[in-house]
């Protein structure tokens, strides 16, 4: 039998320290073991985007990731990002665009749509396309979230000209 | 699903990881970035008992510039590769096919090494070493040796890795003047693996291409190399008469297995369609041939 592993993280800036099963994934950890809800669990092989949190500032797939390897790294999740204002101008877009409906894909595809303005700031509609590709909507919303994230690119586009 | 349970344990050398090796034997598996080990896990497609956690040894990690080799640590994550103006000058290759490793959440984490000794029969990094010439840096309890990519991939997740030693690094050599480069997938979604693939490079002389190299994935249990398709193209002008001769080459060359979704006839099919659009690439008729890295951002 597996020996749990005592593992210190620290998860929307609260140190966290718990004694985990080597096996238990990240998003699990996060989920059942600290109660923080928000990051998803559904296809567990790395292919749906649903459980995308932020390890070290990158965005991974929970479900990829053993809890135990996240040991002295700073974790954050679409509450802790939310709170601190980080994703207010997506929020809103996804919030004019009905880009939520059901809501289950909506932390991976905000924090995936933060990581592309973050890298790519002249992102094509395309582009942006491409880069949430690895992120599924069931309810097959695309065309609206799409719409969201192409007019926060344009909108920073316009105030960074008319700062420049 | 979740992972059958197991050990976990994270050396802070190499030493250490031979040690644990040597100890457990084919019970314990190397875990890089983990981004295909833990979803074979997830699946229960193999229940080791121990995994031994390789992240911690920082001697592995990065891309450096040598005098005739770029040399990438085990590692180095596949977006690092993406996004490193070293690889983009030296290797575009490279910075070609990254954007076609999964997603980036996925190539956040999962690591060049892991990739390489995972051996997939579908995944970009393998055919692109073996395009390049890469040298695989081996290390273990006996020392440290080099394998030339084109010896390293022998069967289906099979490489010419003992049990007891660790992929450290992979050298490519710098490439020569005049060296133009084609990395084409199709997939079913974009980042998914690929039905199939194609690393190409080549040098351009005024009118011709020489050195072609041209090796698909997804045809077959490891990289192949399209030696006949090569010789058709290698030292003539890249017209339509050179590609229809390099296709039926083609058909010798490769030999494609059918999945779950294409039959061989289509893969093979779809190989000579990618070549057909590499070698227009190649002879500068078309985007990506040169330097600038890719349009990925």
């Amino acid at each position: 039998m597996a020996e749990p592993i005592h593992v210190t993280m620290r998860v929307n800036g609260v140190e966290q320290t718990r004694q985990v099963e080597p096996r238990m994934h990240l998003v699990d950890f996060l989920r059942d073991t600290l109660e923080i809800k928000s990051a998803r669990v559904s296809c567990e092989h790395g292919a749906c985007g649903a459980c995308t949190v932020r390890l070290d500032g990158r965005i991974v797939r929970g479900c990829l990731l053993l809890a135990v390897q996240a040991e002295g790294c700073e974790v954050e999740t679409i509450d802790g990002a939310s709170d601190r204002g980080d994703l207010l101008e997506l929020q809103q877009a996804f919030h004019a665009h009905n880009a939520a409906q059901c809501g289950f894909c909506t932390p991976g595809m905000l924090l995936t749509a933060a990581a592309l303005l973050q890298e790519n700031p002249g992102a094509t509609r395309e582009q942006v396309r491409e880069y949430i590709s690895g992120n599924y909507c069931r309810c097959t919303g695309y065309h609206a979230i799409v719409d969201a994230v192409c007019e926060v690119l344009e909108s920073q586009r316009q105030a960074r000209a008319v700062n420049a | 699903m979740k992972a059958p349970p197991f050990d976990y344990i994270r050396p802070r050398s190499l030493d250490e990881v031979f040690a644990l090796l040597e100890r457990h034997g084919d019970d314990a598996r190397i875990l890089a970035g983990g981004q295909t080990l833990l979803a074979t896990l997830n699946m229960r497609l193999s229940e080791p008992g121990l995994l031994i956690d390789i992240g911690a040894l920082e001697e592995l990690r990065g891309v450096a510039l040598r005098d005739d080799c770029i040399s990438i640590g085990a590692l180095t994550r596949h977006s690092e590769i993406e996004d490193s103006p070293l690889i983009a000058r030296h290797l575009p290759l490279l910075s070609m096919a990254a954007p076609h490793v999964a997603h980036r959440a996925i190539r956040n984490q999962g690591t060049f090494g892991g990739s390489i000794a995972f051996a997939d029969p579908a995944a970009e990094w393998p055919a692109c070493a073996v395009a390049l010439d890469a040298v695989l840096v081996l290390a273990g309890p006996r020392g440290e040796r080099r394998v030339g990519a084109q010896d390293f991939f022998l069967d289906l997740y099979t490489t010419a890795m003992d049990g007891d030693e660790v992929l450290t690094a992979c050298e490519f050599p710098l490439r020569p003047a005049g060296s133009r480069h084609a990395f084409l997938e199709l997939a079913r979604r974009h980042g998914d693996y690929a039905i199939v693939g194609l690393a190409a490079c080549a040098r351009a002389d005024a009118d011709t291409l020489d050195d072609v190299r041209l090796v698909f994935l997804g045809t077959g249990n490891i990289p192949n190399r399209a030696a006949g398709a090569e010789a058709a193209l290698a030292g003539r002008t890249p017209d339509a008469d050179a590609v229809a001769r390099a296709r039926l080459a083609l058909a010798d060359d490769l030999q494609p297995f059918a999945d779950l979704y294409n039959s061989a006839r289509t893969k093979q099919h779809l190989a000579g369609v990618l070549m057909g659009r590499a070698v227009a690439q190649l002879a500068g008729r078309g985007a990506g041939n040169l330097q600038a890295g890719g349009n990925h951002g």
